[in-house]
């Protein structure tokens, strides 16, 4: 059964229909790639699978559950948006970590929140805690961040920003961690450290759809890609059917396009 | 009397009306931080009713002079219902200016309030939610401080301007320290006919203030640590 499924998503902005009818599944474990040029609807896709933006239509659906279903109009309610929200995690282009606090502070946060609901916190309230804290270091261990924890986001690197967002989204053990365009607001001297950990979290089979600009690392971190233009899916199916044999005429010009693109670089 | 007699007597009658001041500055600052924060979710409430409704009352209070405010509040429940509920007592003219000070400063906190809200990016709400954080905790734990941190400088500017307008409570006849000064003008104590006592009060303003724009500044510094 796909971990993710995703039927006939529409989403208009007033006039403007920004995704017509789309439709995929993702298995477990696997990384899906979402390419196109801007406008085309990519960042909307991932905005309604964390419920960000309601679709004005379709279903989706999280290990065979239905978490979202546009044709019931009952609306649902705050806490079950939340709930539903927890499949997901999201790492923002902009980083949109908080300012006040520490890189640990800004892993531990959520955790920390949500730890107050839990029936025995308080009896257990330091253990818990620093349960937290070891889990939250842990993730910052693992971004390559040990020696970064305590410092304030003004005082990281765009990509140790972002690193500290990955684990950030990481610490809630979401089933499907989603980048918008994880690398378009580093320099490129940056973007590699931040592929690499998103390629270290591929080879730990952490389920991942990533929206991005960078063909040659969707090419190779990808099990499956998928093509969007003008708000639909033009073409999708493995990196190798994309990429090298493609016989949809938009997606070689989007390629040849990219292409001539970085041979000006 | 001379100079060095009367001293002594104005001073501790400036100090009696100074302590009024400090009361109502303090119990304005306690009143009208939290109102104003009622206010600012109210007028930018999606509910248009409410919303409606605190822009309207924002625009009365911050579009009359305080002065009005304070005649109104404290004359009009005697001498329009025949009602005095405040009582003809300094501690009714307390109370009287006290509720008119904590409404208008309200109302003006309510706006900086706002705009320091509405500064803080959307992104920080949207990382917030995609935690699962309700919207009470991501106010409180994700926007809160970076709000304080940015009203900090426009507050500081209301902050020493109350301590100036409270002289308005003067107008009915609260015991504030502008009252204590003028009182020696006409007659008080033996002393009559002399104006220094009233310029004096000056002074009084200026160290308070001077002492405030430090606490501010402290506080501030102490915000320093992120950006």
């Amino acid at each position: 059964m796909p971990i993710l499924e995703a039927e006939h998503i529409c989403k208009s902005f007033g006039k403007t229909e920004v995704l017509k009818d789309i439709s995929f599944s993702l298995e477990k474990s696997q990384v899906l790639s979402i390419i196109g040029s801007s406008g085309s609807g990519k960042t909307t896709l991932l905005r309604c699978l964390n419920f960000l933006e309601t679709p004005d239509s379709g279903i989706i659906k999280v290990n065979g559950e239905t978490i979202f279903d546009g044709g019931n109009k009952t609306k649902q309610s705050e806490g079950q948006i939340r709930n539903s929200r927890l499949h997901f995690g999201l790492v923002f282009q902009s980083f949109n970590l908080f300012p006040q606090y520490t890189a640990l502070g800004n892993v531990m946060l959520a955790s920390q929140l949500h730890a107050k609901e839990r029936p025995d916190f308080k009896e257990r309230k330091k253990e818990i805690y620093a349960e937290i804290e070891e889990m939250g270091k842990d993730l910052l261990d693992q971004m390559g961040l040990s020696d970064r924890m305590d410092n304030y986001p003004h005082q990281l690197s765009g990509g140790q920003c972002q690193r500290v967002a990955i684990a950030r989204a990481l610490a809630l053990k979401p089933d499907i961690l989603c980048f918008d365009e994880p690398t378009s607001a580093l320099d490129p001297e940056l973007t590699g450290e931040v592929l690499r950990v998103i390629k270290s979290l591929a080879d730990k089979k952490m389920t991942m759809i990533i929206v991005t600009h960078e063909m040659a690392f969707a090419h190779d971190v990808s099990d499956f890609v998928i093509f969007m233009d003008d708000g639909r899916i033009m073409e999708q199916g493995t990196p190798q059917q994309l990429f090298e044999n493609t016989h949809e005429e938009r997606t070689k010009q989007f390629l040849h396009r990219y292409q001539q693109d970085q041979g000006q670089i | 009397m001379t100079f060095a007699e009367q001293f002594p007597i104005v001073i501790n009658s400036l100090n009696d009306g100074f302590l009024q001041t400090l009361r109502l500055f303090g119990v304005t600052l306690l009143g009208a931080v939290p109102l104003g924060l009622l206010i600012c979710f109210g007028s930018t409430s999606r509910f248009a009713p409410v919303r409606i409704i605190f822009k309207l009352i924002i625009w009365v209070v911050r579009g009359t002079p305080l002065m009005i405010q304070l005649m109104i509040i404290y004359f009009m429940p005697g001498l329009v219902f025949d009602n005095p509920i405040w009582g003809g007592a300094e501690s009714g003219r307390f109370t009287a200016a006290a509720v008119a000070f904590i409404i208008n400063y309200a109302c003006y906190f309510s706006e900086i309030y706002r705009g320091g809200i509405q500064s803080i990016p959307v992104g920080q709400d949207e990382a917030g939610m995609v935690l699962g954080l309700t919207k009470g905790q991501i106010f409180l734990h994700v926007k809160l401080l970076q709000m304080i941190k940015r009203i900090l400088p426009p507050m500081s500017n209301e902050i020493l301007t109350l301590v100036k307008d409270t002289s308005l409570a003067r107008i009915i006849s609260m015991h504030e320290i502008i009252w204590a000064g003028e009182a020696f003008m006409k007659g008080s104590q033996g002393i009559s006919g002399i104006i220094w006592p009233l310029f004096f009060t000056a002074i009084y303003y200026l160290i308070f203030n001077g002492v405030l724009t430090v606490v501010l500044g402290k506080i501030e510094k102490k915000l320093e640590f992120f950006r």
